[in-house]
């Protein structure tokens, strides 16, 4: 802005537009993700200061600073505890299979196969039809009443409360494997497809076996996309609340008290030390899973 | 070639059990409500002791569930309402605010720029556990709980949309800005003229991601709308199902018709959106 027309007649035009632009940029890109920025500090950022304010007063009455006393106190309830183990239980447990589930769909999937896509399609399917809307066939198939006990007890087994016993984390793991599979597929699919078929070539002919080629090809390659699924499925995971809300409601069989249970019912008596303390607990989390992600991805350079 | 044709089937037997749940449902539809009632009573009622199977196809076919359900059950059409305008505008909000910070995450440079994109992805791959309790908060002090704004907000100002947008609009070529630089164009025509039209399928990937994912919430109405004539179709849903058991399926299948037209019309922009959304930045 400071420039003098004179100084026009000593550089060529580029690169008075360039100079010009770069720092205009600066403001231009500010202004572009204000609105979403300002978004952000209105509806995340400060609040998360607020959040963290609230997990260390003793009540939203007298407001009394006890530093890390709520942090500490949470570990003696024990419907937190239970929370927290369903949580992890079942997020280990899911993660775990799904990744496995959704590689090995993958890999069928890049095969040649008839109706290829068509099979794809299906296995999206459930991504896509809301969990609320299949609800009542899941119901019916795993009640008491329902459709599986019509099949055992016709083979002549005793039947079984599936959604009321240590069943019911199985039910609901299997709940999540179908609705998610097809996103985790998705990736791995991509990442498959980018794979150079010379590389398979080069290995068939220096006589490797089928093991040999996928774990310095194959899984060499989706390294990076092992890492995105991993993160993705985790915080995927925690969205199972869902799913075991519509299936069991509010108060469902203890093994499926899930953390987010736990939440809705402190919103029910609006304890909002507590709330705070186990979303921060749980934001601390995902930064250390997100953190060691890097760290990896770091040291592997990918 | 056997091998072709065995895979073949071994896989389309596995898609067949992964779409049964959905089959099941709309062909239960369009059972006469009295035998939905007769065949899956038993299962709801505790004090019974015999077993029911499901049902693949009803003995007659009858429209008198959707009849029900659309004509009689005038809260259904609320509902209906209720997920629409709160989906519409957060798609709306969303893409418009994220599109415009994508654009200057992709391709100009700021300060913290860098730094602030890391703190979007860290805020992105939060689960709704840890973002609710402070959407909540200021909820409150904003006095908008109870209101569809209280969901609508935090919704348009979700971090996806920027992430996934970036990734696409980075791929653009610079020769394009560039050139349009030289021929005097600032930023903003830049971004009116030239990236929004060429990222038109990006945003439609977003559009659709985003409508699925939104007309499925549970948790949001739930903690946020006290006032249950005010829930979305989901939760309704969930109460349809012990409460009315006989017009259940139809009111599920109309529940999940918009996803399903929209997936089969934008099956690829769905795909290609998945797939962006794990490219490495």
């Amino acid at each position: 802005m400071f420039l003098c027309p004179g100084a026009l007649v000593f550089c060529k035009r580029g690169d008075i537009l360039e100079s010009k632009f770069i720092r205009k940029e600066k403001w231009i890109g500010l202004s572009f993700i204000s609105p979403s920025l300002i978004g952000q500090f209105m509806f995340f950022f400060i609040p998360i200061l607020i959040t963290l304010y609230y997990s260390m007063i003793d009540n939203p009455m007298s407001k009394e600073f006890v530093g890390l006393d709520n942090y500490i106190n949470i570990w003696n309830n024990s419907i937190f505890l239970r929370a927290m183990k369903n949580t992890f239980i079942f997020t280990g447990i899911s993660v775990g299979l799904i990744m496995i589930l959704s590689l090995g769909l993958a890999m069928l999937l890049n095969k040649p196969l008839y109706l290829r896509n068509i099979f794809r399609s299906c296995f999206m399917v459930p991504l896509i039809v809301p969990s609320a809307s299949i609800l009542m066939v899941w119901q019916v198939f795993f009640n008491f009443n329902g459709t599986l006990n019509n099949i055992i007890t016709t083979l002549g087994f005793d039947p079984v409360d599936w959604m009321n016993s240590g069943y019911s984390r199985w039910i609901v793991i299997i709940f999540y494997i179908w609705k998610n599979i097809g996103y985790d597929m998705v990736l791995f699919l991509a990442a498959l497809q980018n794979i150079p078929k010379e590389q398979y070539e080069a290995a068939s002919i220096d006589g490797a076996s089928n093991i040999q080629k996928f774990r310095h090809i194959t899984f060499i390659n989706i390294l990076p996309t092992f890492f995105f699924v991993f993160i993705i499925s985790i915080t995927n995971s925690f969205k199972i609340f869902r799913e075991v809300y519509l299936l069991g409601g509010q108060y469902p069989y203890e093994d499926l008290y899930m953390l987010q249970h736990y939440i809705n019912n402190l919103f029910n008596v609006l304890d909002y030390q507590m709330l705070s303390v186990s979303a921060i607990y749980m934001a601390t989390f995902i930064f250390i899973v997100v953190l060691f992600w890097k760290k990896v991805e770091n040291k592997l350079d990918i | 070639m056997k091998k072709k044709i065995l895979l073949s089937i071994l896989v389309g037997v596995i898609a067949f059990l992964f779409i049964i749940p959905l089959i099941l449902t709309i062909t239960n539809s369009f059972m006469e409500p009295s035998q939905v009632q007769n065949q899956y009573e038993n299962v709801f009622n505790s004090n019974n002791k015999e077993f029911s199977g499901l049902k693949f196809i009803p003995d007659w076919i009858s429209l008198k569930q959707y009849y029900n359900v659309l004509i009689l059950k005038t809260n259904f059409l609320k509902m209906f309402w209720n997920s629409v305008f709160m989906v519409v505008p957060i798609i709306l909000g969303q893409v418009i605010v994220s599109s415009f910070a994508a654009y200057a995450f992709a391709k100009l440079k700021f300060t913290c720029r860098d730094n602030l994109f890391y703190t979007y992805i860290l805020l992105m791959l939060m689960p709704f556990q840890v973002t609710v309790v402070p959407n909540y908060l200021i909820a409150n002090f904003l006095g908008i709980l109870n209101s569809f704004l209280s969901i609508i907000f935090p919704g348009i100002f979700s971090v996806f949309g920027v992430f996934l947008l970036r990734q696409f609009i980075k791929k653009l070529p610079d020769g394009y800005i560039e050139a349009a630089k030289i021929d005097g164009a600032n930023h903003v025509q830049i971004f009116l003229k030239i990236i929004l039209p060429l990222s038109k399928n990006y945003i439609a990937s977003l559009c659709v991601l985003l409508m699925i994912d939104y007309w499925n919430m549970v948790q949001q109405p739930l903690i946020f709308l006290k006032d249950v004539s005010m829930h979305p179709l989901s939760l309704y849903l969930a109460q349809v199902n012990k409460d009315e058991i006989s017009i259940a399926f139809a009111a599920a299948t109309i529940y999940m018709i918009p996803v399903l037209l929209i997936y089969l019309y934008a099956e690829n922009y769905f795909v290609e959106g998945i797939k962006n959304s794990g490219l490495k930045g």
